[in-house]
């Protein structure tokens, strides 16, 4: 029988086949960001040394300051404290480190493809859920807590269990106003939170072969609100052609011969799935969440769930206390929800291409209510200034940042304020995710410049 | 990390689903030093509502949770396990965890154990039902006492299994690999030798 990608990713990487169903695994690149502070000072605790500097790389981005990007910029000294350390660590262990005045810095999700870093094939580890986001290349990358990160930093390994494979096919065109977010967002609301859970997803079928790498990051970044170990999509000419020439991919004869393994990687047409998802990408809308989960997702043109109208008490419990603490009526059009405030960025949705789709619609208006604009590194903030996008959201309004993970996890400042509404291209919508008290919709960015211009969640197909 | 054997203490009920990362520990205590503690963390933003359950005197000196579906989905920190650790609740009950909350439980002494939505709630019942009862969790036998004195089997890698009984960090374990480790390296290195001559 033949292997899934996932298979032969981790077949590569497998050292010993521990008992208990347990397989130590190499991590083939290992990235770091200022969160790792726990991990170096358990490591610095033991004696041990990182095993392998030349196979990690980092960046700051959760507490970095989005208005300069100057360590002293960086107003509470925890966070001050913890982007130093990186900056220390690193450089004592010999990492490479894209500082926070390096034009290569940017939030780890989106530097490590950029540079080339993210590669097809590699085992990934990180200190972060969305380290999934870097499977949209074909790499097995899966997120950690601090004990396997210090784990990973002696040893170079960490210990896993096989997972379940679950084949998610997304086949058809999609219609217009309809991009990757809403594609995931669809696939989040039938998967379920969850729903995924023990399995690693590969993303199949013709909507997925037609994106761009910067929308299959998309679907892959938010492949752990499904609940899945990891998102995967195989590589292909769209994947080689957007690695050929980036910093750290391989160049001349080295490229030819990583060439010829990258495309031994795909699934063999009789491998076998665990579980087995599709979806019809000609049916699907701009999707908007309305409750505190990634799943509670639903067409623009829907309307907030009805708790009486729910049979399972359970359900009916959660409702009611999510629609509560979110201020929404039942039944009540999703288009009738006023936003406070706006925030375009993430390791989701603050690429190139996110910006220039929110500055296609940015154009047309100016806004209603606050709007924050974050790209997702520093390299994407100088390529959009080079086309104008800054230009365009200026006069549009909205407020041209520095790069880092911002609104998303509210950690270095950016924070929306209690009982506030913000319409967010990130990726989770949890009860006080952007700040203590926060209400948090998420949307793709053409569908939150959309908000930004009239004040309300707005399809943008009608705008 | 502590070791983890029979533990027999009050049992709180969670009466809801999607108990997320962020509730047990909210972000903006991330950065704290991890000698510090973080008891005081746990649920941060739900221990100002006196009607909460650790609130409530019974069930103050909780040991173990018992929750409902999908605890601790999103992130990865793994402050959320060391929050609980710190307070001193070490196994949570709940039909199904967020994967790497799970891994990050074990790794912290905490044990995550699942049994079906319908023993939780029921569970969950008999406690509300009688405030402050003690239930046990015997990892050797891998089974759950409830107040009433039923039993309930649940399962766990014998991996982490050994790990929690003798209190074993895996690192450890994995240094016992160190020829096998440093062969696969040689080889990986030269199989994919362009991961380590980029063009920078």
């Amino acid at each position: 029988m033949g292997r899934t990608l996932y298979e032969k990713v981790w077949d590569a990487h497998a050292i010993v086949e521990g008992h208990g169903g347990q397989t130590l695994l190499h991590v083939g690149r290992h990235l770091v960001h200022d969160g790792s502070m726990h991990a170096f000072e358990f490591l610095h605790e033991r004696g041990l040394k990182v095993r392998r500097p030349d196979q990690a790389f980092a960046t700051p981005d959760h507490g970095v300051s989005t208005l300069v990007h100057r360590i002293e910029a960086i107003a509470d000294a925890e966070q001050r404290r913890v982007v130093q350390l990186l900056a220390r660590n690193t450089r004592a262990a010999g990492i490479v480190h894209f500082s926070l005045e390096d034009p290569r810095q940017g939030i780890v999700h989106v530097v490590g493809p950029e540079q080339g870093i993210t590669q097809p094939g590699l085992v990934i580890v990180c200190g972060d859920s969305h380290t999934s986001t870097h499977g949209a290349l074909g790499a097995l990358a899966f997120g950690a807590g601090a004990s396997e990160i210090t784990h990973v930093l002696a040893t170079q390994t960490t210990w896993q269990r096989r997972s379940k494979t679950m084949r998610i096919a997304v086949d058809g065109a999609l219609p217009e106003g309809v991009t990757a977010k809403d594609v995931i967002l669809a696939i989040i609301a039938r998967v379920g939170a969850n729903g995924a859970a023990g399995h690693v997803i590969e993303y199949a079928g013709t909507t997925i072969r037609a994106m761009s790498i910067e929308e299959r990051l998309t679907v892959c970044n938010m492949s752990i609100e499904a609940g899945a170990r990891a998102g995967m999509i195989a590589p292909d000419e769209t994947t080689f052609a957007y690695l050929a020439g980036r910093p750290y991919a391989p160049a001349g004869a080295a490229w030819d011969e990583a060439l010829a393994y990258w495309r031994t990687l795909p699934s063999d047409a009789d491998a076998r799935f665990d579980a087995e998802v599709s979806l019809d990408a000609t049916a699907l809308a701009p999707m908007v969440t309305w409750g505190n989960s990634p799943e509670d997702a639903c067409p623009v043109t829907g309307t907030v769930p009805d708790p009486a109208a729910e049979a399972d008490p359970e359900r009916r419990a959660y409702l009611r206390r999510t629609l509560d603490y979110m201020g929404l009526a039942p039944g009540m059009a999703l288009t009738d929800i006023a936003v406070d405030q706006v925030f375009i960025g993430s390791c989701t949705n603050a690429r190139l291409e996110d910006l220039r789709a929110a500055a296609r619609v940015a154009r047309r208006g100016r806004a209603k209510v606050p709007v924050l604009v974050s790209p997702g590194s520093t390299q994407v903030k100088l390529a959009a200034e080079k086309e104008g996008l800054d230009r365009v959201f200026r006069a549009a309004g909205f407020e041209w940042r520095e790069s880092g993970c911002s609104m998303c996890v509210a950690m270095n400042g950016d924070v929306v304020p209690a009982g506030k509404r913000c319409a967010s291209t990130s990726n989770r919508n949890f009860v006080g995710r952007q700040g203590k008290g926060s209400r948090t919709h998420l949307l793709s960015p053409a569908m939150a410049a959309a908000a930004a211009l009239t004040g309300r969640i707005t399809d943008v197909r009608t705008l | 990390m502590e070791r983890f054997v029979v533990l027999e203490g009050v049992a709180a009920p969670l009466d809801r689903s999607k108990v997320d990362t962020d509730q047990i520990l909210p972000a903006r205590f991330l950065r704290r030093p991890r000698k510090e503690g973080y008891a005081q963390f746990l649920f941060r933003d739900w221990r100002d509502d006196p009607g909460f359950v650790l609130n409530r005197d019974a069930f103050r000196a909780a040991r173990i949770l018992v929750a409902d579906r999908n605890f601790g989905g999103g992130s990865s920190r793994e402050q959320a396990p060391w929050a609980l650790a710190d307070y001193g609740i070490r196994c949570v009950i709940a039909a199904d965890f967020g994967d790497i909350f799970y891994a990050n439980a074990l790794k912290t002494g905490v044990l995550p154990v699942v049994l079906e939505a319908r023993v939780c709630q029921a569970l969950r019942g008999a406690l509300h039902a009688r405030p402050g009862a003690r239930m046990r969790v015997d990892l050797p036998a891998q089974a759950v006492t409830a107040p009433d004195g039923a039993t309930y089997p649940f399962a766990i890698d014998p991996f982490h299994k050994q790990c929690l009984l003798e209190g074993l960090d895996d690192v450890g374990i994995t240094l016992q690999h160190e020829a096998a480790i440093a062969a696969f390296e040689s080889r990986y290195r030269q199989r994919f030798g362009w991961l380590f001559h980029g063009n920078v």
